[in-house]
């Protein structure tokens, strides 16, 4: 009876133990846990917030975006509408000069040539009622109902028009979902390119990277840890730098066209456009992350036992069958954490492209950064942004399950 | 060496002697494509000319078409009087104006204080991570590696408009923070790497002769993993030091790193002074690799004498 008891207590006391353990290991990683929460979850979740808010035109004028969320987008617009759309501009330039002209933007996104009708009824003066006359005596445009449609779909707050917009899609002013017209439409394409860069960058590492991870993994200690410096070299290099050298190497005046030219194999008038396309994008790209390539498969073949292709030789298997029947399945895990992470780290790509792809080699990325600080529409960028995260979010947990996130490894 | 000695056992065949060259071949020429870009950035530094690429009289090693200009240019782009005498003001002009210099003395402060917040956070849970009793272990180290793997322009934008709502935005605090958190991965990897080969039972005697959990840590446990805690900081501070996306969306113009003079330098006013700045930068990197390198060889020292 008395040592039942004692046997429980003791199993309390250990169990008691062991759960405060674990507190005391969680309290260890809770600092850095609060920390990537605060400036890296809370941001990301921000951004994905973003892609489906934008309260420009709700805040300035909110009378009419409740109205403008009433109206059927086809009867004529009220006097009510205009009356208020009128008076809300107006009194919204008191509380800040600069916003009507982001109303106007932000229409105009929808509906080219808002900006100039805007300004127009800034300028009027003797705006009063009746409304719906004074502004269809400023311009006949305002007549029409195609403005006043580009307003009601900018009207909510909420919306999951970027969204479409990243996929070329629109939203139209009675909520149907149509094809983006043609001149509009790249975010596909890029995101094609995009997918395509990453697989042939992927193809090309594993291509050169795969004999450079053999010679380093079955040469002698000395040779290979010398020739394992030559890799990481390039690794430890600025990507500036490295960007900065294809630039000199590739351009039209630059290393490589400058010896074609003196060994003649082409003629000075055709040097090879080689810089500030897709060409380069890929050159680059290739170089910057074959080291990500090498130093997985590397570490993989290290482990690889040579006796057993010899083995296979010797069993009368030909040198190429012992490589591939024998040697190359044992590689696949090095080689698939490889291409995996290469991959992954070539959809974000951002600065190679930026400086050497020119129009055609530009990606996803790009065109982030592009509406993030030159066109300014922050929830397009964000909408993009929201689905390469999600893209990138998925390989990372296949990475996880096929290699372990615990089994990546830095030289 | 001996690889060259080309003693060939008496069964090799043609086409395997044909091979072992052209495997050798093929190696040097992809070891060529990684190195040689690198390289050659070194002598077009001293170009006197300002173009990307060799002149006749450099490939004739014409010592009066090689020139430093570049290399001073570094130090006198920006200054008031460039064009004084070498003295102790010239040095004074140039370290208080030169665009090089305010993004230098940016780069080190920024990635000094990023890297000590990273190493300090990331060894601490590192530690945490390596207990055995971690709870979540899984989950959390795939959110705490995540930085690294979520694309920069997403990260820098998700920066960008989080630090505008709290006001860290063109603040050094936010940059140091953001470059933190991009290090944090980077020490976490290498930190926990370096902890599996660490034997627990040192700290259960460290306990046992009397030592308090935090005396058990700097006296036993830290010599001991202080090769990964460095190399962790070390990869904390490149990667805080090339870092160039999250300073361009969160940065002003006065908070510019080196890298971001370079962006600014190789869109808009293409000069050599970049290829002297990008020399300095491959030798600074050489010398962390080869310090790099010399800890692992410790490391590996420590080892053996550790089993012997």
């Amino acid at each position: 009876m008395h040592s039942t008891f004692d046997q429980k207590a003791l199993t309390r006391q250990l169990a008691a133990a062991e759960r405060r353990n674990k507190v005391k290991a969680f309290l260890l990683v809770l600092p850095l846990l609060l920390f990537v929460l605060a400036s890296f979850i809370v941001p990301i979740a921000s951004l994905v917030w973003q892609g489906g808010y934008s309260d420009t035109f709700a805040n300035a004028l909110p009378e009419t975006s409740k109205l403008l969320g009433a109206w059927d987008a086809r009867s004529p617009v009220s006097e009510d509408l205009v009356k208020s759309f009128v008076t809300e501009l107006k009194a919204s330039k008191l509380k800040d000069p600069a916003i009507p002209t982001r109303v106007a933007t932000v229409v105009n996104r929808e509906q080219s040539g808002s900006v100039s009708k805007f300004k127009q009824v800034m300028s009027a003066s003797d705006l009063a009622s009746p409304y719906k006359e004074k502004l269809s005596a400023l311009s006949s445009e305002w007549d029409k109902p195609d403005i006043w449609r580009a307003m009601k779909i900018v009207a909510p707050s909420f919306t999951p028009r970027f969204y479409f917009q990243a996929v070329d899609l629109r939203l139209t002013a009675e909520g149907d979902i149509k094809p983006e017209t043609d001149e509009n439409a790249i975010h596909l394409l890029l995101f094609g390119r995009t997918l395509m860069v990453a697989a042939l960058v992927t193809l090309f590492c594993a291509l050169l990277g795969f004999p450079i991870a053999y010679l380093l993994a079955h040469a002698e200690t000395k040779t290979s840890n010398m020739l394992l410096i030559i890799v990481l070299l390039p690794f430890w290099t600025s990507l500036l730098v490295r960007t900065t050298a294809w630039i000199a190497l590739l351009q039209q005046n630059g290393v490589v066209n400058d010896f074609l030219v003196a060994i003649g194999l082409i003629d000075n008038d055709h040097r090879l456009v080689m810089m500030y396309n897709m060409f380069a994008t890929l050159v680059a790209m290739t170089h910057v992350l074959l080291p990500f390539m090498i130093l997985p498969m590397f570490s993989v073949m290290k482990t690889i036992k040579a006796n057993l292709v010899r083995a296979a030789l010797s069993l009368g298997a030909t040198p190429w069958t012992a490589f591939w029947q024998v040697y190359f399945p044992q590689t696949i895990p090095g080689l698939g954490a490889g291409c995996l992470l290469v991959f992954i780290l070539a959809v974000g790509y951002y600065i190679t492209p930026a400086l050497v792809g020119g129009q055609s080699g530009q990606l996803i990325s790009n065109i982030i950064a592009f509406h993030m600080q030159k066109t300014l529409n922050w929830s397009l960028a964000s909408a993009i942004a929201t689905l390469l995260l999600i893209g990138v979010l998925l390989l990372y947990w296949l990475y996880n399950r096929l290699v372990g996130i615990d089994k990546m490894k830095l030289a | 060496m001996k690889y060259l000695k080309l003693d060939f056992p008496p069964y090799a065949t043609g086409l395997e002697i044909a091979w072992f060259f052209a495997f050798r071949a093929i190696c040097i020429a992809i070891f060529v494509f990684l190195v040689a870009p690198i390289l050659v950035i070194i002598p077009l530094s001293f170009n006197k000319e300002s173009f990307f690429s060799f002149t006749s009289g450099m490939l004739a090693f014409k010592p009066e078409a090689y020139s430093l200009k570049w290399y001073r240019d570094i130090f006198a782009n920006g200054m008031l009087a460039p064009d004084a005498p070498l003295s102790l003001d010239w040095f004074k002009d140039s370290w208080m104006r030169s665009q090089w210099m305010i993004a230098l003395k940016n780069s080190i402060f920024v990635g000094v204080s990023a890297t000590a917040v990273a190493t300090t956070l990331g060894t601490l849970a590192s530690v945490g991570l390596s207990r055995p009793e971690m709870p979540y272990r899984g989950l959390i180290t795939g959110i705490l590696i995540s930085p690294m793997i979520v694309p920069i322009v997403i990260t820098a934008a998700g920066m960008f408009f989080f630090f505008s709502q709290i006001g860290l935005s063109q603040t050094y605090i936010g940059l140091v923070l953001a470059h933190a958190l991009l290090g944090t991965p980077f020490v976490v990897i290498t930190v926990t790497a370096t902890l599996t080969s660490f034997d627990r039972s040192l700290m259960r005697a460290a306990a046992n002769l009397g030592a308090n959990p935090l005396t058990a840590f700097f006296k036993v446990q830290m010599p001991l993993i202080l090769p990964g805690i460095i190399s962790g900081g070390l990869f904390a501070f490149i990667t805080s030091f090339d870092e160039v996306v999250v300073v361009l969306f969160l940065a002003e113009p006065d908070q510019r790193t080196i890298p971001r003079q370079m962006w600014s330098g190789l869109r808009e006013q293409v000069s050599p002074t970049i290829l002297a700045v990008a020399t300095i930068l491959i030798l600074i990197s050489l010398v962390l690799l080869m310090s790099l390198e010399l800890t692992r060889r410790r490391m590996e020292r420590l080892k053996m004498d550790a089993h012997s």
